[in-house]
């Protein structure tokens, strides 16, 4: 089975300015993939190639294995971009009406029903877009992007307009679709929400992939940290591996422990380094 | 803005059945002066009175055009409208065709009634019908259309503001030329006349009222046809068997056009 989304030395020039140089990116079926950097990094412009409103000046990428931008590739994805609006004197439910119409989807009422219960507004759904607070249309741009049960689902900042309790609906709508096997392009700043949520995590900067890896991965090892009687040992080199071994040789030279502690860099931190900017 | 277009046309019907109606109270008092025997007066006043309407219609006309198509794409870009929708299998093309013939199918139906409704009031005030009802109820129709097509050709390269102001400088270029031709056939200068009708074939909006104020007094000879030829807000000059063509032709031309350049844009 093709890749929800794959990218092969994807680049982007707008006149002088290159978005992207070469990005390689794989979304599998059903992978939760946080996309962070800088502004200006390229990361929407990686989403807008994926989804068909840009187009690519070198590479390719694919949707599901279709061309992105093709009819088919559109067919197999939901978006929800950074700025969106939805006509105002719209429902929430005709909105999705108008989307099921749109991408071709028999789900009916029922799907419209699911949707606006997964995203908590389902008391709403009578309710003009103009009469919603920018949460609730936040809201109801993921519900719409969800039309048509896509198999891949990029979302540009999804979070930016939501308060905390908004945020955690999103976070566990996010697990869901993961449980139903749908894949996400997560694009955030919110690098918490991104190690909460997500299996991997890629950091582009200048328009390059500088780093990717599972959380666990980026948040590498930084050394050992060991409380005796006589201080604070450390040990900057050590990983988690070594610490029983470090811990047996300093009893065994009399050494009394008091606590060990396996020191990580958070994402934080190494995307920070990763994007040059200073961790301190 | 649909409650601001029928406000608006409300006080025009208004207006004209009140102007009409004072108009052909004084043309009934002309009538029996001998002075005028040359003149038809109630032809001469029906039809500068109808083609004032249509003046008055091809102008909101274009204001509707205007404001159903200038934003349909940099616009709706600008403000997020168009990115939920373009992503959607349909395809940017049958987004754009649909827009059109969305704006066109309202634009021309409510051109073609307006002029119906002024052509209605016309005969209920003064018993005056034109010449001809549905060549010039279509060519006004056809014109609102045209303008449509050029609003959203317009919109692919410019904002919403931009682009509206651009829109309605061409209607006003288009109306001044055909005014400009009036003028050069009155001082007999073959310059303005030439600038005139080839303005009128570059922006067709213009050759079609021209045709339409043409074509309601078209069966008027003599020094009534003079007169009523020189028509108000443009010559009314017959533009000939190629005009369908070319407004077709036209519309086809800048449609694709504009699909061409909506489809390689970055949105």
């Amino acid at each position: 089975m093709p890749a929800a989304l794959q990218t092969r030395a994807l680049a982007k020039r707008y006149g002088t300015i290159e978005a992207l140089r070469g990005v390689e990116l794989e979304v599998g079926e059903g992978e939760l993939v946080g996309l962070l950097g800088p502004n200006g990094a390229g990361k929407s412009t990686l989403v807008k190639i994926a989804v068909g409103l840009v187009h690519p000046t070198g590479g390719d990428a694919t949707v599901c294995g279709a061309p992105a931008g093709s009819a088919a590739a559109r067919a197999s994805l939901g978006y929800l971009a950074e700025l969106f609006r939805f006509p105002g004197w719209y429902s929430a439910d005709e909105v999705l009406l108008l989307h099921q119409r749109l991408a071709g989807s028999n789900g009916g009422e029922a799907e419209r029903t699911e949707l606006l219960r997964l995203v908590g507004l389902l008391d709403a759904r009578g309710r003009k877009v103009d009469a919603m607070s920018k949460g609730m249309q936040q809201r109801l741009g993921i519900a719409q992007a969800l039309v048509g049960s896509p198999r891949i689902l990029l979302l540009d900042e999804p979070t930016s307009a939501l308060d905390p309790a908004g945020r955690r609906t999103v976070r566990r709508l996010l697990e869901e679709l993961r449980a139903r096997g749908v894949a996400v392009l997560l694009n955030s700043h919110l690098l918490s929400e991104v190690e909460l949520v997500c299996d991997r995590v890629v950091i582009i900067t200048g328009g390059s992939v500088v780093a990717a890896g599972t959380p666990a991965e980026l948040s590498r090892a930084r050394g050992v940290e060991i409380e005796t009687a006589a201080g604070l040992r450390e040990f900057p080199d050590a990983t988690r591996d070594d610490a029983p071994h470090l811990v047996a040789e300093l009893v065994a030279a009399g050494e009394r422990i008091y606590e060990v502690r396996v020191r990580r860099t958070s994402l934080e931190e190494t995307y920070l380094h990763a994007v040059g900017e200073d961790a301190t | 803005m649909f409650a601001i277009v029928l406000v608006l046309t409300a006080v025009f019907l208004g207006l004209y059945a009140l102007g009409t109606d004072r108009a052909f109270q004084e043309v009934a008092e002309f009538e029996q002066d001998p002075t005028f025997q040359a003149v038809d007066e109630r032809t001469l006043a029906g039809a500068t009175l109808l083609g004032l309407a249509m003046f008055g219609t091809l102008f909101l006309g274009a204001v509707l055009a205007v404001f159903l198509t200038h934003a349909v794409v940099r616009g709706d870009a600008e403000r997020g409208l168009l990115q939920p929708l373009v992503v959607r299998p349909l395809g940017r093309t049958t987004l754009l065709g649909a827009r059109f013939l969305a704006a066109a199918v309202v634009c021309g139906l409510y051109a073609a009634g307006l002029f119906a409704a002024t052509a209605g009031i016309t005969y209920w005030t003064g018993s005056w019908w034109p010449d001809r009802f549905w060549l010039p109820a279509a060519e006004l129709a056809a014109a609102a259309v045209v303008v449509c097509m050029l609003s959203l050709l317009g919109s692919v390269f410019l904002s919403a503001t931009a682009n509206g102001i651009a829109v309605f400088m061409l209607v006003g270029a288009g109306i001044v030329g055909g005014l400009l031709g009036q003028i050069g056939a009155a001082l007999d200068s073959e310059t303005l006349v030439d600038v005139a009708e080839k303005a009128s074939w570059a922006l067709p909006f213009e050759a079609l009222y021209q045709d339409a104020l043409h074509a309601i007094s078209s069966e008027s000879f003599g020094l009534t046809g003079e007169l009523l030829q020189l028509g108000p807000f443009g010559g009314a000059q017959s533009a000939g068997g190629a005009l369908w063509p070319w407004v077709v032709g036209y519309l086809a031309a800048a449609g694709a056009l504009a699909a061409f350049v909506f489809g390689r844009k970055d949105l």
